[in-house]
């Protein structure tokens, strides 16, 4: 899938908006550096999350990652296959969201980064 | 800052190995997926690069009378060609170190210990030995040298490890029993070749001199590639040992941890010389101990980390020691020290993750042990 729509956070959350409702994954770059993904801590639906702060946590056999909201918004789906399947992250981060939002304020996803701007923040953290 | 290098350094690099800091060495935390090395080892077999080990050759008139006085396990049944497994024990029943004593001759024998503690190992051992030298001229001969830097070491572990193994081997490896070695050569180069492992599986360790590190690690990448073999990163070593319920330092073991309490009483043996910290160890066995370890398993989703505190019925109650998603049974899994009176398997109790108490409970040690094996 290409990620030429997608907006980036600085903490490797990618965003996919269908109007005012937004995607919320973790980038091919977070999921490479986490390894396996063996469990991912879901929130609840209709809770509220906030740009900014933590929301969810992905855990790889070695460590636990906090996933930070990158738009704020009350949370109308969570994907439920990561529960059983959480490995479906590492095959394709992409298409394997892991929240659905209706976003509050849709002018927060200008403080995110597009794809070139994104890639280009990944190297320079190399 | 750059870390000390391994021999195979090199290698890893070349093969992409994902390096991290150990210890003060750069070390390879995985190749391609913790899972798949870890599965591989269990399944197939593995290959380990663990020259960060350290190794300390302590010698003369007296070392194993001298030694004896400073572990917890009994040496006098030791015999050349034959290793033990003891503790280091400090004078307050805790652990220095847990590590092997090879014994390569009646007065030689070589002690591989964990690579974060080398120095510290050394200078105890070091100080000790001055302490019973001036007290007793019989141990005045005895001397500790630091060889870490002579011996690159690689591990070759799992059911098909000793297929692999042998095809480079000039010895019959069926000889090499648990817990005894060889002075023989793999792939011409002299090697100490032991049938030991962190791992839970069957497998050997070979200790070679640095220059050999890497034709051996190729030569066993090569004879192993049609049976499976993969290259093994820290990451899986420490899922392969926590699974098999082998401590590992500063988790299961530390200055303040005392064997008893680790579940290492078998290696703790009071009808032999005094040794530091042998009166509290004896008065635990005796009565008892404030916390023990035990293995847990979560019943609800999650994964326990190390120090994630244990509760029962709303209170603290312990803490993890190691915890992780376990690949070969794909759970939560952790050892953790709660008081004795939690410790009975199926006693239920809560891991905090992340505030949020996950309903958990007492299982067996260790989590795994391999099903057969001839040795």
């Amino acid at each position: 899938m290409s990620t030429k729509s997608l907006k980036f956070s600085q903490e490797h959350e990618w965003v996919r908006t269908e109007e005012v409702t937004a995607y919320i994954g973790i980038s091919d770059f977070a999921q490479q550096a986490l390894g396996d993904i063996v469990f991912v801590d879901l929130p609840k639906t209709g809770a509220k999350i906030s740009a900014g702060k933590v929301f969810a946590a992905v855990e790889s056999v070695k460590a636990v990652s906090d996933i930070f909201a990158p738009i704020s918004g009350k949370i109308i789906e969570v994907n439920e296959a990561l529960n059983d399947a959480p490995e479906l992250i590492n095959e394709d981060p992409y298409e394997n969201w892991i929240v659905m939002v209706e976003m509050e304020e849709p002018s927060e996803l200008l403080n995110l980064m597009d794809s070139e701007a994104y890639d280009e923040f990944c190297k320079e953290g190399e | 800052m750059a870390g000390k290098r391994t021999p195979l350094f090199g290698e890893h690099q070349a093969m992409g190995a994902k390096m991290v800091d150990f210890g003060g060495w750069d070390m390879p935390v995985q190749y391609t997926s913790i899972i798949e090395e870890h599965l591989a080892t269990r399944e197939r077999a593995g290959l380990f690069d663990v020259s960060h080990m350290g190794e300390i050759l302590v010698k003369g008139r007296g070392s194993k009378e001298a030694l004896n006085r400073l572990v917890t396990n009994n040496l006098a049944a030791l015999e050349p060609g034959k290793i033990i497994y003891t503790l280091l024990p400090n004078d307050r029943g805790g652990v220095v170190d847990d590590l092997l004593i090879y014994m390569l001759g009646e007065e030689e024998f070589f002690l591989v210990v964990n690579a974060s503690n080398t120095d510290k190992d050394y200078a105890w051992l070091v100080r000790n030995l001055e302490g019973l030298a001036a007290a007793e001229p019989s141990l005045a001969e005895v001397t500790a040298e630091n060889v870490s830097a002579q011996y690159g070491q690689i591990a070759i572990q799992g059911p098909a490890a000793q297929e692999v193994l042998q095809k480079l081997s000039a010895c019959d490896l069926d000889q090499i029993k648990f817990f005894r070695f060889q002075q023989t050569e793999v792939l011409n180069r002299p090697v100490i070749l032991s049938r030991t492992g962190y791992t839970g599986e069957d497998g050997f360790e070979i200790y070679c001199g640095p220059e050999a590190a890497v034709s051996l690690w190729q030569g066993l990448l090569a004879a192993g590639k049609e049976k499976g073999l993969l290259p093994v990163g820290l990451g899986a070593r420490d899922t392969l040992r926590f699974e098999a319920a082998l401590p590992l330092y500063g988790h299961e073991l530390s200055e303040e941890i005392t064997p008893v309490e680790a579940g290492l009483s078998f290696f703790v043996k009071l009808d032999k010389c005094d040794y530091p910290g042998k009166k509290i160890i004896k008065d635990q066995i005796e009565k008892g101990t404030q916390r023990t370890l035990v293995g847990i398993e979560l019943v609800e989703r999650g994964i326990p980390r190390e120090g994630y505190v244990i509760a029962k019925d709303g209170q603290p109650a312990g803490h993890v020691a190691s915890g992780t998603h376990s690949p070969t049974f794909k759970k939560g899994l952790a050892t953790a020290f709660v008081p004795p009176a939690l410790a009975a398997v199926d006693t239920e109790l809560d891991v905090i993750i992340r505030d949020k108490p996950v309903k958990a409970k007492v299982v067996k040690l260790p989590f795994y042990r391999k099903k057969t094996g001839k040795n």
